[in-house]
């Protein structure tokens, strides 16, 4: 959402991450092994190692108010089967983060998506036919934010504000008022029934997040297109001069977070068996904030996948050990509020005390 | 080279032809105004009467004022999405105040909700400036905090009309002709905005500030404080808003001004202010309110279904960022063909 | 732009309970039913911050809680905080695992729910749903008939209008149970009055700003409107601030379902002259008492059954398992300042 040479909010601050991390970025955008596994652990140390403890918190704090959160039922029923689609959508939309842009527009293409099958259905395609033409829709959706900001050149936080208007004004525009809820039954018995051989405890919607985040994490770490999106974070131009195909890996990223959103649409549908206009726009705010709970920073280049996947545990845990709490619901939307300002304020702290010591001359060796 | 020895006449020039640019932006929402209402009164002559204007101004008034706020902190390259929650707050709040507070004057009233909006504006303007905080993140998480709040102050409480005294409710309907005195209010406010930060040495500085905020702060100018004043004008904004929104409905609850920050950001965007800062008018934002207001009004006296307003909405906002991008891109190169031929 | 709030208030003065009370016929007294007690039940509304649902579920205000506590049960509200299934089930899954024996639900989507729902009755617990209607329950309590208020609506405003003109209907949301088959009754009504001519519907989805919008649209496109109907509470309170203060307050009638609180100011100054309403308290009290019966097994959800609910009095499952509070009541100028909620 942002490009490395345009700051936001921060009016005096760093104009890109901390100097720390333009070390490798000045070698080419890959730090040698040693380095960059010192840089990990110490990362791991600060932000993940909170999160470990932050969940660990949340564990006990439902252990504590309720017998029943750790059961396998609760699990189920009020965590893996009600967070599954917005976990989905936290996976994208971590790359794209960390590649320095935003995309605002999961929720109303997963709105879209809903609309489409019901749609579809009713007109009496094959269930499969609708699956694939949803998806495809979920990929063109992705694939015109990206060409609007690779190859028209647009921010994506505008963009994305735009096209999060648009296509939920579609999603309005295909249903209108009507309501679909004649779904087979071999469909919507996933928001009924965890998959068979979890031992109850996942749902499809929970087990697609666990292989998608599989397969995120290891693109992000340990491939070269994840690289690449980092380095892409990092600075822009570095990374364009250092080869690396800027608006493809970008365009891409929008792709997949379109076609991310579909799936999960998709799901959601089937769990709720139910398609209906707009259904699902308000789960944007929650992704973006559980993926700077993960701790990506907003302005790109840093961010892991173990962080956004501990975030997700952490906010569904806590959303469910409050509500067996008897919390009141506007009480979590309070918690998620305060969780994600002490998301950003933490870090600061130490960004403020990495400015101090640049401005004092001193270089950073590869730590925080 | 060319910058330092840089004619005086040729900076000033240039600042003109910069403003003449803005100003021909200002231009073309008047003009897609004017076409946009033209072709809907020929289609539905009753669009122009004098109730449909003032029913379409009074719907604006209230996003008008929320897009000047806006815009104030968007120019410094900032974001503030508490906007719709600091609203709500305000509305119930103050307008409550009537039967708890018997007799509290109505200027008692407004005091009260630009209270509470200076404070939480305040609230944000500190996390931002002080802790350093991007705003995009602060503001999200106020956002949850302040409606959240209102929620749990408000809970299933209403404020109802008939505890609100007749000459507050008549605030937005007062009107000379067609156009009611508040929006002439607004529109005085607008014009008054633009002038500061126009001329004045703080509002210029949000503009440096947006453009390239290391460089401003190199510059000597005192970003944490101008960055912090922006947001403390956003939210007194939002809170007068939130008393006239009261004054308005005369009906309150804790969902007043709810998803109200996406529409601002959108009238914003549309009104041409950059989305990174450093350019854009109060002006444009306000005719941009304006103009989405028009547009919805429209829709509804035409009776075409209100399923195409989100996706119009979003069209539009498309529009106006390639346009915007098209003029800047186009602008930059003019300038700098400017200032090479001002030094030879 | 992108937030559809759906939610809407009704409500029903107690008088016309009391009336109902008075004209069903009791059958020879059977002696008092054993109903359980320290049950878990959890009052489920469409959402939290609605002051309708603050009414029918308060102690304060004699709802729902207010009978559970009579009854020696364990009640507790809770909900989400948007009017949307989304925003509920996580609730409801939540109050399931914290052992509910009943739920009693205002249901945000009439389907949305059933997978959830059908596994908590599989499971024994008790669904009884009041004020809007799921697909899956055992119980519905309904505060009136749906054709009582579609009736009462359409003959309210045909007076007003002297039989001849042209109405239109501000509703909620496109999506919602009742309204919708409310404005099929009212149609049907209509067939009444053959020179009262529907012309549109509009949707401001129980938002304020966008019921005034849709109210102001219908007065600039209908110059020969003659008449409102708007059966939302949030509707007849936004449409009734737009006549207010423009040039058709008088000339345009209105009427609908709004609480008097609400509609004071404008039944004073004339902008209303009636509308209809019942008392959500009741409304909760009565599904209160009708799912403890339920989960008590003092009754069973089939028609004939019939249970007494505290200080309401005796009622009767009808068809489709719904349990009706009684007529709508209209309010005018006279008896309005006689109520406050």
């Amino acid at each position: 959402m942002v490009q490395p040479e345009a700051t936001i909010g921060v009016p005096a601050g760093s104009a890109k991450a901390p100097t720390a991390a333009s070390e490798p970025v000045a070698r080419g955008a890959v730090a040698p092994p040693r380095k960059r596994l010192r840089r990990w652990s110490r990362l791991a140390l600060r932000w993940e190692g909170a999160l470990v403890v932050a969940l660990a918190l949340t564990v006990a704090l439902g252990a504590v108010t309720s017998r029943q959160f750790l059961t396998a039922s609760n699990v189920f029923s009020n965590i893996s089967l009600l967070y599954g689609e917005l976990a989905m959508m936290t996976l994208p939309m971590t790359l794209i983060i960390v590649s320095g842009e935003i995309d605002l527009s999961v929720a109303s293409t997963l709105a879209l998506a809903n609309s489409l099958v019901g749609y579809l259905w009713v007109q009496h395609w094959p269930m499969p036919a609708v699956i694939v033409c949803v998806l495809a829709t979920g990929v063109a959706c992705g694939a015109l934010n990206g060409l609007l900001v690779t190859r028209v050149g647009l921010p994506s936080l505008a963009v994305t504000i735009g096209t999060m208007t648009l296509y939920a004004g579609i999603s309005e525009l295909v249903l209108g008022p009507a309501i679909i809820t004649s779904f087979p039954a071999s469909y919507t018995s996933i928001g009924v029934d965890p998959v068979p051989g979890t031992a109850g405890l996942l749902s499809y919607s929970a087990l697609a997040y666990i292989a998608l985040a599989v397969i995120f994490a290891l693109v992000l770490h340990a491939t070269a297109f994840g690289r690449s999106v980092t380095a892409i974070g990092y600075n822009k131009e570095a990374a364009q001069f250092a080869g690396i195909r800027v608006k493809h890996v970008k365009t891409m990223l929008f792709v997949t977070s379109g076609l991310v959103s579909a799936m999960a649409g998709v799901l959601y549908t089937f769990r709720l068996s139910t398609a209906e206009a707009n259904n699902g726009t308000t789960l944007v705010l929650p992704v973006v904030a559980v993926v700077l709970l993960g701790g990506v920073s907003i302005f790109g280049g840093r961010g892991t996948m173990l962080g956004v996947v501990l975030a997700v545990l952490v906010y569904c845990g806590l959303q469910s050990a409050l509500l067996l709490t008897n919390f009141n619901s506007n009480a979590l939307e309070l918690v998620t509020g305060g969780l994600l300002l002490l998301s950003v304020l933490i870090p600061n702290g130490g960004e403020l005390a990495a400015r101090a010591r640049r401005l004092g001359g001193r270089h950073l060796k590869g730590g925080l | 080279m060319a910058s330092l020895a840089f004619p005086a006449s040729a900076r000033l020039s240039s600042r003109r032809f910069v403003e003449a640019v803005m100003r021909a932006r200002e231009f073309g929402i008047v003009a897609v105004l004017v076409v946009f209402v033209v072709v809907t009164t020929s289609v539905q002559p009753r669009f122009f009467d004098n109730q449909n204007i003032k029913f379409v101004f009074s719907n604006a008034v209230i996003y008008a004022l929320l897009a000047l706020g806006e815009t104030v902190v968007v120019i410094s390259r900032n974001y503030d999405l508490s906007v719709g929650s600091v609203l709500g707050l305000s509305a119930y709040l103050s307008s409550d105040l009537f039967q708890r507070a018997h007799g509290i004057p109505i200027v008692g009233v407004f005091a009260v909700g630009l209270a509470i909006g200076v404070g939480c504006g305040a609230v944000n303007g500190a996390i931002v400036a002080v802790a350093r905080v991007p705003s995009l993140v602060v503001t999200l998480a106020t956002l949850y905090i302040y409606r959240a709040t209102d929620v749990l102050i408000i809970g299933g409480g209403m404020v109802v009309a008939n505890t609100l005294p007749g000459g507050f409710l008549s605030i937005p309907t007062s009107s000379v002709g067609p156009v009611p005195y508040l929006a002439i209010a607004v529109a005085a406010a607008v014009a008054a905005a633009a002038y500061y930060l126009g001329t004045f040495r703080p509002g210029r500085d949000l503009y440096a500030i947006g453009s390239n905020p290391e460089a401003a702060r190199l510059a000597g100018v005192p970003t944490g404080k101008r960055v912090f004043w922006g947001f403390v004008v956003s939210g007194g904004v939002a809170g007068l808003a939130g008393v006239l929104w009261a004054a308005t409905y005369g009906t309150i609850d804790s969902t007043a001004g709810y998803g109200y920050e996406l529409t601002v950001i959108a009238a914003v965007v549309v009104g041409g202010v950059n989305i990174f800062g450093g350019s854009g008018t109060v002006v444009g934002a306000a005719l941009g309110a304006l103009l989405l207001a028009t547009i919805n009004q429209a829709l509804y006296v035409l009776g075409i279904s209100s399923f195409w307003d989100p996706a119009i909405d979003g069209a539009l906002i498309l529009a106006a960022i390639s346009l915007d991008h098209w003029i800047t891109v186009r602008l930059t190169s003019a300038l700098r063909k400017r200032s090479v031929r001002g030094a030879a | 732009m992108n937030k559809v709030l759906s939610k809407w208030r009704v409500a029903f003065a107690s008088a016309a309970v009391a009336a109902m009370v008075g004209t069903s016929l009791a059958p020879p007294a059977l002696a008092a039913p054993t109903l359980k007690k320290g049950l878990k039940v959890f009052v489920v509304p469409k959402n939290l911050g609605n002051s309708y649902f603050t009414t029918a579920d308060s102690v304060k205000t004699h709802g729902a809680l207010f009978a559970l506590k009579q009854l020696g049960e364990i009640g507790q509200e809770t909900s989400g905080t948007t009017d949307t299934p989304a925003s509920q089930l996580p609730v409801i899954q939540s109050d399931i695992t914290k052992g509910a024996n009943a739920l009693i639900i205002s249901g945000t989507d009439p389907n949305a729910l059933c997978p959830t729902l059908n596994a908590a009755m599989k499971k024994g617990i008790v669904v009884v749903t009041y004020d809007s209607d799921t697909n899956c329950r055992d119980l519905f309590v309904d505060q009136a008939t749906p054709q009582g208020i579609g009736d009462i609506e359409v003959d309210i405003i045909a007076k007003e209008i002297n039989y001849t003109g042209q109405i239109a209907i501000v509703s909620a949301s496109i999506d919602d149970t009742n309204q919708n088959t409310w404005i099929g009754y009212m149609k049907q009504e209509l067939k009444k009055y053959p020179h009262v001519k529907l012309v549109q519907v509009v949707y401001g989805n129980d938002d304020t700003a966008t019921s005034v919008s849709v109210t102001e649209g219908l007065l600039s496109r209908f110059p020969h409107l003659k008449g409102i109907i708007s059966p939302t509470t949030v509707g007849i309170a936004a449409a009734a601030s737009v006549l207010d203060n423009s040039k058709y307050r008088g000339k345009v009638k209105l009427t609908g379902l709004g609480t008097p609180d609400e509609m004071k100011k404008y039944v004073a100054d004339g902008t209303v002259q009636e509308f209809a309403l019942w008392n959500p308290a009741n409304l909760g009290y009565l599904a209160a008492y009708a799912a403890v019966y339920l989960a008590s097994h003092a009754i069973t959800n089939a028609k004939g059954q019939s249970f007494v609910a505290g200080s309401l009095g005796k009622f009767t499952v009808g068809a489709d398992h719904t349990v009706l509070l009684g007529p709508p009541f209209v309010f005018n100028k006279s008896n309005i300042n006689q109520f406050n909620f």
